[in-house]
């Protein structure tokens, strides 16, 4: 059995909704990135106490229509990516939260 | 501009978010720069509950570059306290600073914060013009000292070359000393009237033929008589905003008063009145400045230069019509190019040599630039 996975933003960033997608820059190097809706949906649900698991069952199967183990798999790579460029932070156990973000709205 | 950062803007634009803040925590100074536009006495800044309830309403309004700058951010004790609440609401955070007051715990600090960038003035290399420019002995050794500070705790750090007479032949030293520190530089030319709209200190600016100089220095410009061609106007150009203030960035005063820009004083609401969101929709004031297109500008939608000038509508308001062209950008052109402007042609020189350029030091990218 797999261990369960924890996903919490890092305080490394300067992060904004903008829309409907979540623009984020790496204070490491000013590197800008925009993440697609799907990829929103992990980012705002990751507080560092709701496993991974969790999140794509509630956030991503309850909204697309996606096999829960393909779901997971994608998001599993996405957070893994995410957290090389320093922009989440993963653990085996829960992490202290990143600050709420706001969402920009017009 | 990176593409992502063109659609982020283009996107805040269309949805009427104000991408960028400039706010000033304060006007008081440890220096007395002969140049300073601003009044350094404090008429009552905002508190800190108060600011952090402006950060509030800024990020919840889309906010997402802030500078912070002043007068000098140091002076307030409450400075770090503002900063960590800051990046907490996650923002992309600039700092502008003179140095003088870090030491290594603050350098650190600012690291462990996750600030984006440091600006800090140097004038010159020479400790003599630079202290005597600032008005305070030993100043350019204590704001080197910050930088190195900063560097060693590996913050990004932004040296910012403001040339007017008294440096102007010093600025490749200055490059050079950036070169050294590992800092980018950037050169700027552009002494603004004082903030009440008092223009003596205009004097200062740089003379016609220093400015042609610098303009044509191939170590800033890169291709001299590439860059210096003012390309042909676009239809599509017409329809361009002239700037970014007031339509996807602005400026608060340490008084809570909102502006277009710190270089654009039109009175557009107070943030101790209004909530920041009402005033950034809702004000008439940027409502208006937002209207204007280079369409509607009746002298530079007909100029050679519409399509690269870098004209100011903040300065041009200063010189009484935000619709008018600025002067100091007519003779910035007409420096760069050695092609009057269609105002320069009718003979409506004001005559005040004030300009805008900025860029990167590296030598692939040309260290001035047209700023548009």
């Amino acid at each position: 059995m797999t261990a369960k996975r924890y996903v919490a933003r890092s305080t490394e960033i300067a992060a904004r909704v903008l829309g409907d997608e979540v623009m984020i820059m790496s204070a490491r190097d000013s590197t800008l990135f925009s993440l697609n809706e799907v990829a929103t949906l992990i980012w705002e649900a990751a507080d560092g106490k709701t496993p991974l698991e969790e999140i794509v069952a509630d956030k991503i199967c309850a909204r697309y229509d996606v096999a829960p183990d393909v779901a997971l798999r994608d998001a599993e790579e996405l957070v893994e990516e995410l957290a090389t460029r320093g922009i989440l932070v993963l653990s085996e156990t829960p992490v202290a939260p990143a600050s709420a973000m706001s969402k920009g709205a017009a | 501009m990176s593409r992502l950062i063109q659609e982020m803007a283009a996107k805040a634009l269309k949805l009427n978010i104000p991408l960028s803040v400039h706010l000033d925590l304060t006007y008081r100074c440890n220096e007395r720069c002969i140049h300073c536009y601003l009044d350094h006495d404090d008429h009552g800044e905002m508190t800190t509950a108060e600011i952090k309830g402006l950060m509030d309403q800024m990020a919840e309004a889309g906010v997402f570059f802030l500078t912070i700058s002043g007068g000098e951010i140091l002076m307030r004790r409450d400075f770090f306290e503002l900063l960590e609440y800051a990046r907490r609401l996650l923002f992309s955070v600039k700092l502008k600073t003179n140095a003088v007051l870090i030491r290594d715990k603050e350098a650190e600090r600012i690291r462990a914060l996750g600030v984006e960038s440091v600006q800090v003035s140097i004038y010159s290399h020479r400790a003599e013009v630079h202290d005597a420019i600032t008005k305070m002995p030993g100043s350019l050794k204590r704001s080197l000292d910050g930088i190195r500070l900063l560097r060693r705790h590996d913050v990004h750090v932004i040296i910012a070359n403001v040339l007017m007479r008294q440096n102007v032949g010093d600025y490749p030293a200055v490059r050079a000393l950036g070169r050294e520190l590992d800092v980018q530089v950037t050169i700027d030319p552009t002494i603004t009237p004082m903030m009440d709209g008092d223009r003596s200190i205009l004097n200062l600016n740089v003379s016609d033929s220093a400015l042609r100089d610098v303009f044509r220095d191939p170590e800033l410009v890169g291709n001299a008589p590439e860059t210096c061609a003012p390309p042909p106007v676009e239809n599509s150009t017409l329809d361009d905003l002239p700037c970014s203030a007031g339509n996807t960035s602005c400026y608060i005063s340490p008084y809570g008063d909102v502006y277009p820009c710190v270089q654009f004083p039109l009175p557009s609401g107070n943030v101790r009145r209004t909530r920041f969101r009402d005033i950034w929709k809702d004000s008439p004031q940027l409502n208006e400045v937002r209207s204007i297109t280079l369409r509607d500008l009746p002298s530079c939608s007909k100029c050679v230069h519409g399509g690269s000038c870098s004209r100011c509508p903040g300065l041009a308001f200063l010189e009484g019509n935000m619709r008018g062209p600025s002067y100091q950008d007519c003779e910035k052109s007409f420096a760069r190019t050695g092609i009057p402007s269609e105002n320069l042609k009718k003979g409506k020189t004001a005559r005040i040599p004030l300009v805008q350029i900025q860029g990167l030091q590296s030598p692939a990218q040309p260290a001035l630039a047209a700023a548009r």
